[in-house]
């Protein structure tokens, strides 16, 4: 016990004071965590820029893959950043009109129906559906109907993982509407589809927009779902073979015994993350203030 | 409509009229649209389950309830267990559960308790954001290249000074369950993060002004208040956070070593069902080996459905509003 804390109580601070003492311990503690968390970001980025860096050129851009044997700085991957816009594009088509159209029944329509309700949980059961999963089913539904891997296969995966995320924050983002615009609207005389597609939803856009580029970041960076829907390619995009993607491309190459490959998917590493982080800093300020 | 009085005192000047037969027709077809969407969502799942599962059938047969408990994977003799990989699914999930769990919480405390200037506390939270954002294949690029030369020396150590713990009984050779679960950790970590926060968001503010009033100091008023009262939609974080790192794949593809081994070590080569899905699936030959993974699609699926739906459950019974998530 502190004698000194008995004899005069102080009203200052006693920063020796063993609860005082405690508290500060544990604000360093937690001090040194936050910063502990904020080094694998730095770090991941810091080796993108440095190991992805150097190998950075146009050249990447509209060149194919190189074969093993090829000397080091030759190829490039095209061939993957079309594949994988082609198949985030065929999810985003796939997964947007839906989502939007069950977004607005759940939050306009019929809140508070049995329907809505079941409908809401799957949606948010989906999101933790493993990657992995949304791949074994499209496999079994279209690779294993078609009798042959495709970009639109791998497209369909995709679409499965953007879904929920479109569908949740559309559902947010349309309930975030005030309400007097609503009854503006009804007031006006408009049909309730009506007062949806011209009053509502225009208002809503930006948010929804928000979810939709969220959803499209996240598409983009999946590997899991593409492994074994649309395989991976040597060649240009197309859509009835199979497709390369920068994702499959990083994790085909990540252990290749040539030096040059695994420089490159270094580089596509980087440029994937930027992509992913462009997009990110997009539906943020587009977001901006209307953020849920 | 020609007897409308208002179009007759308006001159025929005004834009307003009943809506048309083709409006109506606009009105019911679109709103059967999402009628319709609404119930393919509910249907997409069922009958995710149902073709996974009936792909999974033919092996039930062959396999049956065995194939849940034995360990070989053998493609060339058709013998197949799983017992491996369901263990390393759970035990590397719950050591990044135990990591990322920790660090989520505290960063939910350091950034809902006042300690921070806000510009501060928004930087923060934006990085915690973005490491979700990162794509798993780069994290195990970067676990390949990066993490695994780093950790070794000191994993080496452990193994060497601590070896007679089970947790350490083997050398790290590169690749094993420490840097999957390393790099697992740094996934789930923001989820876990960002339930928490909501969590202590959702606690009066009075609460903790009561707490400070009776003259706690800063973290006696955090452990023995707000922790406790937050305690709910933490646990749920948790568990919302265990079911992300059970159904991760390419980090542990990567990763884990994918050897078919029942271990404690940490610093051994283990397996996972996603991962074991991930190497083997691509070239698994059509028959029962296609089968057997789809049996074991089926054995995760179920794993992360209950975990997820328990972890929803509990963060909306604990959190009002928490689950918008």
């Amino acid at each position: 016990m502190n004698q000194s804390g008995l004899e005069h109580p102080k009203l200052e601070r006693q920063p020796m004071e063993p609860r005082a003492l405690k508290s500060i311990v544990l604000s360093g503690i937690t001090i040194v965590c936050a910063i502990t968390a904020c080094i694998p970001l730095f770090s991941v980025l810091l080796m993108l820029v440095y190991r992805g860096g150097k190998r950075l050129s146009f050249q990447l851009f509209y060149t194919l893959p190189p074969g093993a044997f090829d000397g080091p700085g030759v190829g490039g991957f095209g061939n993957a950043i079309v594949g994988t816009a082609f198949m985030v594009g065929i999810a985003g088509l796939i997964s947007v009109p839906f989502g939007i159209l069950a977004a607005i029944y759940l939050a306009e329509l019929d809140p508070h129906s049995k329907v809505s309700e079941i409908a809401r949980f799957c949606a948010k059961t989906m999101t933790g559906l493993p990657s992995i999963i949304a791949g074994v089913f499209a496999y079994a539904v279209v690779v294993l109907v078609m009798g042959h891997y495709s970009a639109w296969a791998g497209g369909i995966a995709l679409s499965l993982l953007m879904l929920p995320t479109v569908m949740l924050t559309a559902e947010e983002a349309i309930k975030m509407v005030p309400n007097p615009m609503r009854e503006a609207a009804y007031g006006m005389g408009c049909t309730p589809s009506q007062s949806l597609t011209k009053v509502i939803l225009p208002v809503a856009m930006p948010s929804i927009i928000t979810g939709v580029v969220l959803a499209v970041a996240r598409a983009a960076g999946e590997t899991a779902p593409l492994l074994f829907t649309a395989l991976f390619s040597e060649s240009w995009l197309a859509p009835n073979n199979p497709t390369a993607s920068l994702a499959v491309l990083i994790y085909n190459w990540s252990s290749s015994p040539y030096q040059n490959l695994i420089e490159l998917a270094w580089a596509a590493s980087l440029i994937l993350v930027v992509l992913v982080f462009v997009l990110n800093i997009i539906s943020r300020s587009i977001g901006g203030k209307t953020k849920l | 409509m020609a007897d409308n009085e208002f179009l007759e005192n308006a001159d025929g000047k005004t834009l307003s009229k009943p809506p048309t037969p083709g409006d109506i027709f606009f009105d019911k077809s679109f709103r059967f649209l999402t009628r319709a969407f609404t119930w393919a969502t509910i249907l997409l799942l069922a009958f995710i389950v149902y073709k996974i599962g009936g792909e999974a059938l033919p092996a039930f047969p062959d396999l049956g309830i065995k194939f849940l408990f034995t360990s070989t994977w053998d493609s060339s003799q058709n013998v197949y267990g799983l017992l491996p990989q369901i263990w390393g699914t759970l035990y590397s999930s719950f050591l990044a559960l135990i990591l990322g769990g920790f660090f989520g919480i505290t960063i939910a405390i350091f950034i809902t308790q006042d300690f921070l200037p806000y510009k501060i506390e928004i930087i923060l939270k934006n990085i915690i954001e973005l490491l979700a954002a990162i794509p798993s294949v780069v994290y195990g690029l970067w676990g390949i290249y990066v993490l695994i030369p780093l950790i070794r020396p000191f994993a080496n150590f452990l193994h060497e000074y601590l070896g007679w713990i089970p947790f350490f009984s083997t050398r790290l050779s590169g690749l094993g369950l420490l840097p999957a679960a390393l790099v697992l950790s740094i996934m789930i970590l923001p989820t876990v993060a960002a339930i928490s926060q909501d969590a202590f968001k959702a606690i009066p503010h009075k609460t903790k002004e009561a707490a400070f009033g009776m003259g706690t100091t800063r973290w006696e008023a955090i452990l023995r208040v707000m922790l406790p009262a937050a305690s709910g939609g933490i646990f749920g974080a948790l568990v919302l956070g265990f079911g992300r790192a059970l159904g991760e794949t390419m980090a542990l593809a990567m990763l884990v070593g994918s050897m078919p081994t029942v271990t404690l070590s940490i610093l051994s080569p283990a397996d996972t069902i996603a991962a074991l899905l991930a190497n083997t699936f691509p070239e698994a030959a059509v028959g029962l080996e296609t089968s057997a993974l789809m049996y074991a699609a089926c054995v995760l699926l179920l794993i992360t459905l209950i975990v997820n739906v328990a972890g929803a459950v509990i963060v909306a019974k604990a959190t009002p509003g928490g689950d918008k998530r």
